[in-house]
């Protein structure tokens, strides 16, 4: 998993702090605006709420970016270097898989320190490794998601159409922002069909929260939906045609 | 001399355009063999299936014994290419991206270290081993993508137009750097290029394909006497015609696909 390395590597480089401010932006805005409201709702506080969402928000983001990243490689010529090289393609997807969600995670964790600075409170740091699981989890789906998609793009044009149509309806429609109850039918399809919510639940449930399907459900399907998308983010990636 | 490149009766035929049509030439262990072509010549296409980028409709290719469409790994390990456009990554230093090749093709971390010394000092970029790719100038890009192609001892390095857009002394340079690394460690060197007076120096056999079919090869001085010409150059316009090469509906799918791979 050497390219893992070189890509995590790399990426530090660019663009961490850049990135960082659209959860903090939204914790503050969201946190200390929609608070009170949530707070009248009968709901608790909404930063105790909120925090699992950003988290997977960071997570998210980040992670197709990575993965998308894979359109600037082929437009500046370095993926040619690994199509050529004696490597199976399964394997250089795998590495820039784990490596783009390797620093997906490291975000999360930085969104997380900073949300305690908000008021987030956690009562028992013991259940940190199973919230790890669940961030790891969503990484790898969407950086493979990301990547099954750069795979079949071949410029950036198409990039714009799938943030706005892909990744902001998966975001929103995840419960990362607002409780899942009490939703329209057809909205509560969409949400069940979302890895993302199964994700955020489950960090939800586990930082002390309340869960909408059951930890274990969180866990089962999420870690399927992760399956099938590496697989196909690989399968994709092994057909590109330079 | 035994041949370490073989190709019969190659054929790439895409939907409307039959872009190599039944090429048959060898090249032979250790030499220095030039490519040529006009634009929209089968050039390039000839190149992506040596180089597994692309799959042949019919006819074989031996690469170091190996067939590139069955033997996909052990092929690609006896070569090295430098492609036409940069492929090094940019936000990582000339040392890492040498690195990176390293592991790429399994070189042993110690013979890696070792080598990557030695071939940075070869090309006189050693000095400038932990600056990032994105600040070297083209003719640094290219020196340093040589090194890096002779990186994993490869049998063949395949160079699609090595001097483009360089000054005469890195051109010159670099035409040094290929050609010790040719007689040191008899690496089989395969270029195409458009400058005729280079390929004329330095090779030591060449093939010309036109419209899909190789119109002549040999040696420089055969292909001159051939076409009665005292230049290679001539030899050239005179085989294939001087005609500029229109964009034609059928070139146009070609170039296109060309095109791509410049990216």
């Amino acid at each position: 998993m050497w390219l893992r390395e070189v890509k995590k590597y790399f990426r530090s480089k660019s663009r961490i702090i850049g990135s960082l401010g659209q959860p903090i932006l939204f914790l503050v805005a969201l946190g200390f605006g929609l608070g009170p409201v949530f707070q009248k709702a009968g709901q608790g506080n909404y930063i105790q709420f909120l925090v699992p969402g950003i988290i997977s928000m960071s997570i998210l983001f980040l992670a197709i970016f990575s993965g998308i990243s894979v359109i600037w490689d082929r437009q500046f010529g370095f993926l040619k270097e690994t199509l050529v090289a004696p490597v199976p393609r399964w394997q250089i997807m795998l590495g820039r898989t784990l490596g783009g969600a390797t620093v997906a995670i490291l975000q999360g964790f930085i969104v997380f320190a900073i949300a305690f600075l908000a008021g987030f409170r956690l009562e028992n740091f013991a259940v940190l490794p199973i919230t790890f699981v669940f961030m790891a989890l969503i990484a790898l789906a969407f950086t493979a998601l990301g990547t099954a998609i750069a795979s079949v793009l071949e410029d950036m044009h198409g990039f714009q159409l799938i943030m706005n149509f892909l990744v902001m309806p998966i975001f929103f429609l995840s419960g990362a922002l607002f409780p899942l109850t009490n939703l329209p039918k057809a909205l509560n399809i969409i949400v069940r069909l979302d890895p993302l919510s199964y994700g955020v639940d489950g960090i939800r449930a586990t930082l002390g929260g309340i869960s909408q399907f059951g930890l274990m459900t969180d866990f089962w399907v999420l870690s399927v939906a992760t399956a099938i998308l590496i697989g196909i983010g690989s399968y994709l990636f092994s057909k590109i045609q330079v | 001399m035994e041949n370490i490149i073989e190709i019969k009766n190659l054929t790439k035929k895409f939907k409307e355009l039959t872009a190599v049509d039944d090429i048959t030439f060898n090249v032979k262990k250790g030499e220095i063999f030039a490519f040529l072509g006009p634009n929209g010549a089968g050039k390039t296409t000839t190149i992506k299936m040596l180089t597994t980028l692309a799959n042949p409709t019919s006819g074989s290719i031996l690469i170091n014994r190996y067939d590139p469409t069955k033997q996909q790994e052990e092929a690609r390990a006896s070569f090295g290419i430098v492609f036409q456009d940069p492929s090094l990554d940019d936000d990582l230093t000339a040392y890492e991206n040498m690195n990176f090749h390293g592991m790429l093709y399994k070189v042993k971390i110690k013979d890696r270290r070792e080598r990557i010394k030695q071939l940075l000092t070869f090309v006189e970029l050693w000095d400038r081993k932990n600056d990032l790719v994105k600040h070297f100038s083209g003719g640094m890009k290219r020196r340093l993508e040589i090194a890096r192609g002779f990186l994993h001892h490869p049998k063949i390095l395949f160079l699609d137009e090595p001097t483009i857009g360089l000054d005469p002394q890195t051109r010159n340079h670099i035409w040094t750097y290929l050609k010790k690394m040719n007689r040191e460690e008899g690496t089989t060197v395969f270029l195409t290029t458009h400058y005729m007076e280079e390929a004329d120096k330095v090779s030591d056999r060449i093939a010309i394909i036109d419209h899909g079919k190789i119109v002549a090869q040999g040696t420089s001085e055969e292909l001159k006497t051939q076409t009665n010409t005292n230049s290679l150059e001539d030899a050239f316009l005179s085989l294939t015609g001087k005609a500029i090469r229109e964009e034609t509906v059928k070139n146009q799918a070609m170039s296109g696909r060309a095109r791509a791979w410049r990216h």
